[in-house]
C-alpha cells in the first residue's frame, strides 16, 4: 500500500517510494531521503507536526508540509 | 628544514571535527572571520612527525558541496580555488562511525576535486556498542584513501592521524567513482569546451553561484554562459548524482561494514521517549532554563564581590604610590574602574557560555529544535530560531550569525529582527547592578526575589522577541519557500575539552571585544568630566568656597561639595545637563543620561561609565554599588535609584536596541541598512515610551 510521509503513524516503518525533487530540497536527499531506503516515524510532537524519523540510521526531523511530497510503500501485514 | 603544509579538516555536522580539530591543535588556535563576511573562521598549528608544521583550519560543517549557506560556502569557495593561501595540500574529512553511509557523501564529492583526501573515522569507541564492525583494508582500497581510526573521546588514533598527514604526498588523489555517467552526453560536451578544467569543479560552478574570488573571475564568466538546461534539469540531475554517489557508497559498506543490530544497545531511543515527550519534553526544558538562570546568579555572585572590592582597592593603591598628577587620575580614576565595569561580569558570562556549550556539545539543542518548531511557527519564526534566541542570551551578535541555517529567509529575517530583544550577557551588568539597588533580599519558595527578577526580565525579552515576531509575520508580505531539515545527532556527554576551549574562547572574545571599547569610552569619559570651559569649572574652587562662607563645613565637606560642582560643569555635566530635559520624566539624573548615551556603543558601558563618572566626583575608596546607592536625587530628594526608577531603566535596557556591533551584523546578513535602522529607532522608542509608563505609574 503506498501512503505519503505525513500519514505514517509513530513507530510504524515503510519504504521510500517517490520523492517530489521540486518539493524536496536537495539537501533533504543528501541526507539519504532516497527512493530505497527505509523510513522510521521514530516520534512526533504535538499536533504531530514536525516528525521526527529515522531514514536509513540517520536521524531527522521535517515538518508535516514537507512529508506531504514523499511517498512510501508499507510493508504488507 | 622546517615546513609547513595547509591541512583543511571538513565534514558534516556532529561527526566531532571540532574534537579533532581541538585534539590536533590544543589552545594552540585562533578564532576569527573569514574576510567581508562573518562566518568563523578557525585555524590551528599541529607539529607533525619529522619536523613538518601543518596549519589546520577547521571548515564549517557542511552535508555536501552544494552549499546552501554562507558558511556552507566557505568550504567549496576554498576547495575550488586554488590560489587561495590556505588551499589545502591535504584534506582530511571527518566522519562518524554511525553516520559512515551519510558521511561519505561528501567524501565522494572532494575526491572529485581530486585533491589529497584522508578520511578520519571518528567516535570508534563507540563502534562495539553499536555492533559496527569495518574493513579498514577494503574501505581504503575501494575509497581510493587512507583511513585513520580515531576516538577524540579516548585519544586514540591521534598519532596514526599525524603520521597520515605529514605522509600526504603519498595520497592517491584518484576519484573513487565516475559520477559523470548521469549524463554523458552532456559532460561530455562539457569537457570538450573546457579541456584545460576539473570536470567535478565545473558541475560545482554550474549548479550553484558562488563567489570564487577575484582570481578567476573570467574563466567562470564563461562556464556561465554554458548554462544550458533549465533550473529543474539541474536539480533532476543533482538529484541522480546523489543517487549514483549512494549507489557507490552502498556497495562499498556492504562488504566494508558489518552492523549486527542485536548487539546494539540504544540509549537514544530512551533518552528520545522522555526528552521529546509531548508533556515531559517541555517541562524538562522549563526546569533547565530556571536551573541556568538560578545557577548564573548564586554561582557567580562571590567572585564578582571579589573582583568589585579587588578593583575598588587597586584604584585606591596606585593613588598612594604613584605621583599625584593629571596621568595618575587618569589611570585611577578612568582606566581601572572603566575595566572594573567589565571584568566583573566574567564569572557570569563563562557560566552562561558554559551552559550554551553543554546544550549543544550533548545534542539536547537539536531536541529543542524539534519541541519548538509547531510553536515557533505561530510567530513567524522556525524551531531553529530557538539557537538564535538561548544564545542571544549570551550574545546577539554569534545569534544572528546562528540564523544561518534557518532555510527560509522570511524565518531567518524575523529571527534576526528580533533576536536582540532577548537578554544579552551585556545587558547583564546593568540589571544585576540596578536589581541589587532597588529589589529587595529574601527569599520565596527557595528562590531569591532578586534572582525572580532577573528571571522575569529574561521573560520579558523572551515575551518582546516573540510578540514583535508576530507582528513582523503579520506585516511582512515576504514569500519565501519554507522548509525545514534539522538532524537529530546521538547523546553525547560533553568532552571536557572542547566545552572548556568554548567558554575560554568565547570569554575572551567578549572580555577583549568589548574591552576595547570600554577603555576608549572610559578615557574619553574621564577627560570629558575632569575638564570644563569657562569660569565656572575653572575657578570651582572659589566659587564654592566663596557660596559657603557663611557655613562651617568641614575641610572634607568642602572637598566634596567643590568636586561635584566641578563635574556638573565640565564638559560631561553640560552634556549631560542638555539632554536631562529628556530623560527627567523617565526618573533619570543627568549622570544617568551620560551612561545612557554612552551605551549606545555598547550596553555593559552603562556600569562602568557611572564608575567613572562617580569616581571622578570622590575620594573615597568604594564599590560601584556603594557608590551608586549613595547618589541622591537632586530634584526630589532620596536615593536616585528607588524603585520607581530602577524598573524604569531595567525595562529601558531590556529594549532599547544599544549595540553597535549588533547593527552592524544585522547590516551584514541582511545586505542592507534599512533593518538595523529600523530595529534601532522602533526598539529604542518602544523602550523610552515603556520606561516613561514605567516610572510615571510606579512613582
Amino acid at each position: 500500500m503506498q501512503i505519503t510521509l505525513a500519514q505514517l503513524k509513530r513507530g510504524q516503518h515503510g519504504i521510500i517510494a517517490d520523492v517530489s525533487s521540486i518539493h524536496i530540497p536537495l539537501k533533504l536527499l543528501e541526507m539519504g531521503c532516497l527512493p530505497g531506503n527505509l523510513v522510521e516515524l521514530v516520534q512526533v510532537a504535538p499536533f504531530a507536526d514536525p516528525m521526527y524519523l529515522n531514514i536509513n540510521g540517520t536521524h531527522l526531523a521535517i515538518r508535516k508540509e514537507t512529508a506531504l511530497h514523499i511517498l512510501i510503500d508499507l510493508p504488507d501485514v | 628544514m622546517s615546513k609547513q603544509i595547509n591541512v583543511a579538516l571538513i565534514g558534516n555536522p556532529n561527526t566531532g571535527k571540532t574534537s579533532v580539530f581541538n585534539a590536533l591543535t590544543g589552545l594552540n588556535q585562533k578564532v576569527g572571520n573569514y574576510p567581508g563576511i562573518t562566518v568563523e573562521k578557525k585555524e590551528g598549528i599541529c607539529k607533525l612527525p619529522r619536523g613538518v608544521r601543518a596549519h589546520i583550519i577547521d571548515l564549517p560543517g557542511t552535508y555536501s558541496l552544494n552549499a546552501s549557506s554562507l558558511d556552507e560556502n566557505v568550504v567549496i569557495e576554498l576547495l575550488l580555488n586554488k590560489n587561495d593561501k590556505d588551499f589545502p595540500d591535504v584534506a582530511v574529512v571527518v566522519s562518524d562511525v554511525e553516520n559512515l553511509k551519510r558521511n561519505l557523501l561528501l567524501f565522494t564529492q572532494i575526491k572529485d576535486l581530486e585533491i589529497p583526501v584522508i578520511l578520519v573515522i571518528n567516535m570508534a569507541d563507540r563502534m562495539r556498542k553499536k555492533g559496527i564492525v569495518l574493513d579498514i583494508a577494503h574501505l581504503e582500497q575501494e575509497l581510493n584513501t587512507k583511513i585513520a581510526v580515531v576516538s577524540t573521546r579516548k585519544r586514540e588514533g591521534i598519532t596514526e592521524l599525524k603520521e597520515l598527514i605529514a605522509e600526504y604526498r603519498d595520497l592517491s588523489t584518484q576519484p573513487c567513482l565516475n559520477a559523470s555517467e548521469i549524463d554523458v552526453e552532456y559532460f561530455e560536451k562539457l569537457r570538450a569546451t573546457f579541456p584545460n578544467q576539473l570536470l567535478y569543479k565545473l558541475w560545482l560552478v554550474i549548479t550553484q553561484d558562488v563567489n570564487f574570488g577575484k582570481t578567476d573571475r573570467n574563466e567562470i564568466d564563461a562556464i556561465h554562459s554554458f548554462k544550458t538546461k533549465s533550473k529543474t534539469d539541474l536539480k533532476r540531475l543533482q538529484q541522480k548524482e546523489t543517487i549514483k554517489r549512494y549507489q557507490f557508497i552502498n556497495n562499498t559498506l556492504k562488504i566494508g561494514q558489518t552492523v549486527d543490530l542485536a548487539s546494539a544497545t540504544d540509549l537514544r531511543i530512551k533518552l528520545d521517549r522522555i526528552l521529546t515527550h509531548k508533556v515531559w519534553g517541555y517541562l524538562i526544558f522549563a526546569v533547565i532554563l530556571l536551573t541556568i538562570f538560578q545557577a548564573i546568579y548564586d554561582w557567580s555572585s562571590v567572585p564578582m564581590d571579589f573582583i568589585d572590592g579587588a578593583f575598588a582597592s587597586l584604584s585606591e593603591w596606585l593613588k598612594t604610590v604613584m605621583p599625584p598628577g593629571v596621568f595618575t587620575n587618569l589611570i585611577a580614576e578612568g582606566i581601572i574602574p572603566g575595566l572594573g565595569g567589565i571584568v566583573i561580569f566574567i564569572p557570569q558570562i563563562a557560566f552562561l557560555f558554559l551552559f550554551i556549550a553543554v546544550l549543544e556539545e550533548s545534542g539536547y539543542m537539536s531536541r529543542v529544535v524539534f519541541l519548538m518548531d509547531r510553536i515557533m511557527r505561530r510567530f513567524g519564526l522556525s524551531g531553529k530560531s530557538v539557537v538564535p534566541l538561548i544564545s542571544g542570551t549570551a550574545c546577539a551578535i554569534p545569534a544572528i550569525m546562528a540564523t544561518r541555517n534557518i532555510e527560509s529567509w522570511k524565518e531567518r529575517l524575523i529571527t534576526i529582527l528580533v533576536t536582540p530583544f532577548t537578554t544579552c550577557s551585556a545587558r547583564l551588568p546593568v540589571y544585576l547592578i540596578i536589581i541589587s539597588l532597588v529589589i529587595p533580599e529574601g527569599r520565596i519558595l527557595g528562590l531569591s526575589y532578586q534572582a525572580l527578577t532577573l528571571m522575569l526580565l529574561y521573560l520579558i525579552g523572551f515575551g518582546a522577541a516573540l510578540g514583535s515576531a508576530y507582528l513582523l509575520n503579520k506585516i511582512m508580505k515576504l514569500k519565501s519557500k519554507t522548509f525545514f531539515v534539522v538532524e537529530m545527532p546521538n547523546y553525547k556527554v560533553p568532552l571536557f575539552k572542547n566545552v572548556a576551549i568554548t567558554v575560554i574562547e568565547k570569554t575572551k572574545a567578549f572580555v577583549f571585544g568589548a574591552g576595547k571599547i570600554i577603555l576608549a569610552i572610559s578615557i574619553v569619559l574621564w577627560f570629558l568630566a575632569s575638564y570644563g570651559p569657562g569660569d565656572d569649572f575653572n575657578k570651582a574652587e572659589d566659587i564654592v568656597t566663596s557660596q559657603n562662607a557663611s557655613e562651617s563645613l568641614s575641610s572634607e565637606d568642602l572637598q566634596q561639595q567643590i568636586a561635584s560642582y566641578k563635574l556638573e560643569h565640565s564638559y560631561i555635566g553640560i552634556a549631560g545637563h542638555a539632554i536631562e530635559p529628556a530623560i527627567r520624566p523617565l526618573g533619570y539624573d543627568w549622570k544617568i543620561g551620560i551612561a545612557i548615551v554612552s551605551s549606545f556603543a555598547a550596553r555593559e558601558v552603562f556600569v562602568g561609565t557611572l564608575a567613572t563618572i562617580y569616581s571622578v566626583g570622590s575620594d573615597e575608596e568604594e564599590t560601584i554599588k556603594a557608590r551608586m546607592a549613595g547618589e541622591v536625587n537632586p530634584i526630589l530628594g532620596g536615593p536616585l535609584f528607588n524603585f520607581a526608577s530602577g524598573i524604569s531603566l531595567l525595562l529601558f535596557y531590556a529594549f532599547a536596541m544599544q549595540c553597535m556591533s549588533t547593527l552592524a551584523i544585522v547590516k551584514k546578513e541582511t545586505n542592507t541598512w534599512k533593518w538595523p535602522m529600523l530595529q534601532l529607532f522602533i526598539m529604542s522608542a518602544f523602550a523610552y515610551v515603556v520606561a516613561l509608563l514605567a516610572y510615571q505609574l510606579l512613582i
